[in-house]
């Protein structure tokens, strides 16, 4: 009798509904909640992990100049590198969108390959036209009688070197995004304006962009949060140099953290991101949800 | 344990009465003991030499095979950090390896999880006589040995010079002042000097052949914790006071402004492996390096191997010192066969293993046993030219030294592992920073490494 009421109970659709969603929440727990639960308690240890130190760690990067150098980079880094991603994106959607749908494919699936090779490894591409001393692109340049530029050992051209990696890697995804939301306006949309003798600035500012709004709002949300995160371009163009003035969180997380034997800090350094970018995903996601509501 | 210990008396007493008898090192087969058995699993740094890893596995294997102990190793690059990261995972999650590589700083990052290493120690010191004095700097910690010397992995930066060109361009002949025998001319030798080397430098720049090193976040920078050690510049003293701004470092500072004007403007970005490509592509006239590069330059161009040889940093005003780079096997906590462990620890310090390792290496491998330099035939043997290694390990006043020392260890494995020194130098001859400006920069770095 027992048994069958639990068995019933069992059956009952929350309850299916909830083990069908289990092994995604293990996955989560396990996999997102732990790590971030104890990442923030390694960041409240001392250094020999022997004693809680509360905030301590993030009182005392406050004092550290080269903590402030990093906020600041990685701040300049993700704008510039998002704002460019987030045009160039546009640019090559719009342009693909404009050519005849049998072409499309072959330009979508060229334009897709930054986005697609593994990172670490494309950037050690990069890494070889930008060699310090025999860069491929110094040799094109002297061949055309130019003079040689220092893309990593200068800050200036080191910062330009790994902003330029990282729009070349995450244009593509940009891209991807504008393209499938360009193709959910209704082709209607815009006949009726071009009945009305809308221009194509006109479109785009009355039509194109209200309709891509959310999708706009939502990726750049996506890839400021990966871009403020990254580690691989940095890591293997330019290890945070020279002088430190091209390091990230991650980087610079990894650089304490790992290299200098100092977990607590480093994890503290990491985690600065997070109220960082929690608050700019609340902002964003509330337009969001203000918009879809409005709709 | 009171087994334990029984047994290696034991053995002891065993070893002592067959050298006293054959007046011979003790080579393999190891005299088992009663605990070396099982398995034992090694993480061991992996060699840049090709083959030299496999050499080192046979002599590890066939060790395993004689005293009954299953033995098991793992190659771990040192490259993108892997062997430090894999050494940060399994000492957190307290299992993996028994044995672990542990490279310069590591013994002072991972003491609390290293098993000391007293015993084994004291028994290599009392059997081969003592280890160079960095090698103890680095791994004899709060009055504890907490790893033992791995006999493959160490090396020093000595000089790679190109002779031709310091003979041509700046007049000095660096085979008569470091020759390829005992026979060195004292004065010529003493007048090797940081000022000789701007000069030299500054005719070499002109020439359009450079010295390079680099001053950027890398291991290589560790150059410059020789050149600071030579001028008695300290950033932390040993008490682990902040000791930066003071007159030495200034006159550091003021050397590093003048040896950049002749240095390619590219070193602030150069990683571990630009150095060798600049001697060996034939752009370069001098690099701080051990002997790879030479190693390398044989096989790639051998031209310009024949004209590389090796030889003694110059002198600064507190002394002559080397930059050195030592490496160590250490025993986690966790380790599941100990003993067996002690044992290979003590099997891998004989003179035959450390023999082997040197010739391996082709020269490259720096034994951290002082009497294993002796009558090494290898870096005598070394060719073309005749005698380019000979003055790789040290014949003459040098000092091995680590960055930053003599700071605490722990506080000068911090110095090192973020490029304090290297920063402090290219905020002045890079950036343009006045000398009180990035002085100040570092004694705000320095607060920080030194947090408790």
């Amino acid at each position: 009798m027992k048994l069958s009421s639990f068995y019933i109970w069992l059956r009952q659709k929350p309850r299916i509904a909830f083990f069908m969603c289990l092994p995604l929440i293990l996955m989560v727990v396990c996999l997102i909640i732990y790590p971030f639960i104890y990442s923030i308690f390694l960041s409240m240890l001392n250094k020999a992990e022997t004693k809680f130190v509360g905030f301590g760690n993030y009182l005392f990067l406050f004092k550290r100049e080269t903590f402030w150098l990093v906020v600041q980079q990685s701040i300049f880094f993700a704008l510039v590198a998002v704002f460019f991603k987030a045009l160039i994106g546009f640019i090559a959607a719009h342009s693909i969108n404009a050519i005849p749908n049998k072409g499309q494919r072959k330009w979508r699936g060229m334009l897709l390959i930054p986005w697609v090779i593994p990172p670490a490894l494309s950037t050690l591409g990069w890494w070889w036209l930008f060699e310090p001393t025999y860069s491929a692109l110094n040799w094109f340049l002297k061949e055309i009688s130019l003079p040689a530029i220092p893309w990593l050992s200068e800050t200036f051209w080191a910062r330009f070197s790994i902003i330029l990696v990282n729009i070349w890697v995450g244009a593509p995804f940009f891209l991807i995004m504008y393209l499938a939301a360009l193709k959910s306006i209704p082709a209607d949309l815009y006949e009726a304006a071009s009945i009305d003798g809308a221009n194509y600035k006109q479109k785009l500012y009355y039509i194109t962009l209200p309709m891509m709004k959310n999708i706009i709002s939502i990726t750049i949300l996506f890839s400021i949060i990966v871009t403020f995160a990254n580690f691989d371009i940095v890591r293997v163009l330019t290890r945070g140099g020279p002088i430190d003035t091209t390091h990230l969180f991650a980087t610079y997380a990894f650089r304490v953290g790992i290299e200098s034997g100092d977990i607590p800090l480093g994890a503290a350094v990491s985690l600065f991101m997070f109220p960082i970018l929690g608050t700019l995903a609340f902002i964003i996601l509330r337009s969001v949800r203000k918009r879809a509501m409005e709709v | 344990m009171i087994k334990l210990k029984k047994n290696n008396l034991h053995r002891r007493k065993f070893i002592k009465g067959l050298s006293a008898v054959s007046g011979y090192a003790i080579a393999a087969p190891y005299v088992k003991t009663a605990t070396s058995a099982g398995k034992l699993s090694l993480g061991i740094w992996s060699h840049w030499i090709p083959g030299q890893d496999d050499l080192l596995e046979n002599i590890l294997v066939s060790w395993g095979e004689k005293n009954g102990v299953e033995i098991k190793v793992d190659f771990i690059t040192s490259i993108g950090n892997k062997l430090l990261l894999t050494a940060q995972a399994e000492s957190r999650a307290k299992t993996g390896h028994d044995v672990f590589s542990m490279g310069v700083w590591m013994s002072s990052m991972f003491k609390h999880r290293l098993e000391p290493l007293d015993d084994v120690v004291e028994d290599i010191i009392t059997k081969h006589g003592p280890l160079l004095d960095s090698a103890k700097y680095y791994t004899y910690l709060d009055g504890h040995w907490r790893a033992s010397p791995a006999p493959t992995g160490s090396f020093y930066d000595s000089m790679v010079s190109r002779y031709d060109l310091f003979k041509k361009h700046a007049g000095i002949d660096l085979q008569k002042i470091f020759p390829a025998s005992k026979n060195r001319d004292t004065k010529l030798v003493n007048d090797w000097n940081w000022d000789a080397f701007l000069l030299a430098s500054e005719k070499l720049y002109k020439a359009g052949k450079p010295f390079g090193a680099t001053i950027g976040a890398t291991p290589d920078s560790r150059w410059l914790g020789a050149l600071f050690s030579s001028y008695g510049a300290e950033l932390v003293n040993k008490n682990g006071d902040i000791t930066v701004d003071s007159d030495e470092v200034r006159q550091v500072l003021e050397y590093m402004s003048k040896l950049t004007e002749f240095m390619p403007k590219s070193i602030y970005a150069w990683d571990d492996s630009s150095n060798n490509r600049w001697i060996i592509s034939g752009e370069g006239s001098a690099i701080f390096n051990p002997a790879s590069a030479w190693a390398v330059a044989k096989r790639d161009n051998p031209k310009i191997a024949k004209k590389l040889w090796h030889n003694d940093m110059p002198r600064g005003p507190k002394g002559r010192y080397r930059p050195d780079n030592s490496q160590f096997w250490g025993l986690w906590d966790f380790a599941q066969n100990k003993s067996a462990a002690k044992d290979l620890f003590r099997y891998v310090a004989e003179r035959p293993v450390v023999d082997a390792c040197v010739k391996g290496s082709q020269g490259y491998d720096i034994p951290l046993i002082i009497s294993h330099f002796k009558n090494n035939k290898t870096w005598v043997e070394a060719s073309p030219p005749d005698g380019v290694l000979y003055n790789y390990p040290m014949r003459g006043d040098e000092i091995p030294v680590a960055v930053a020392h003599p700071a605490p260890p722990e506080i000068a494995s911090q110095i090192t592992t973020q490029y304090v020194i290297a920063n402090l130098i290219a905020r002045v001859t890079a950036k343009g920073h006045s000398f009180k400006k990035a002085i100040k920069w570092a004694e705000n770095e320095l607060e920080g490494v030194m947090r408790g």
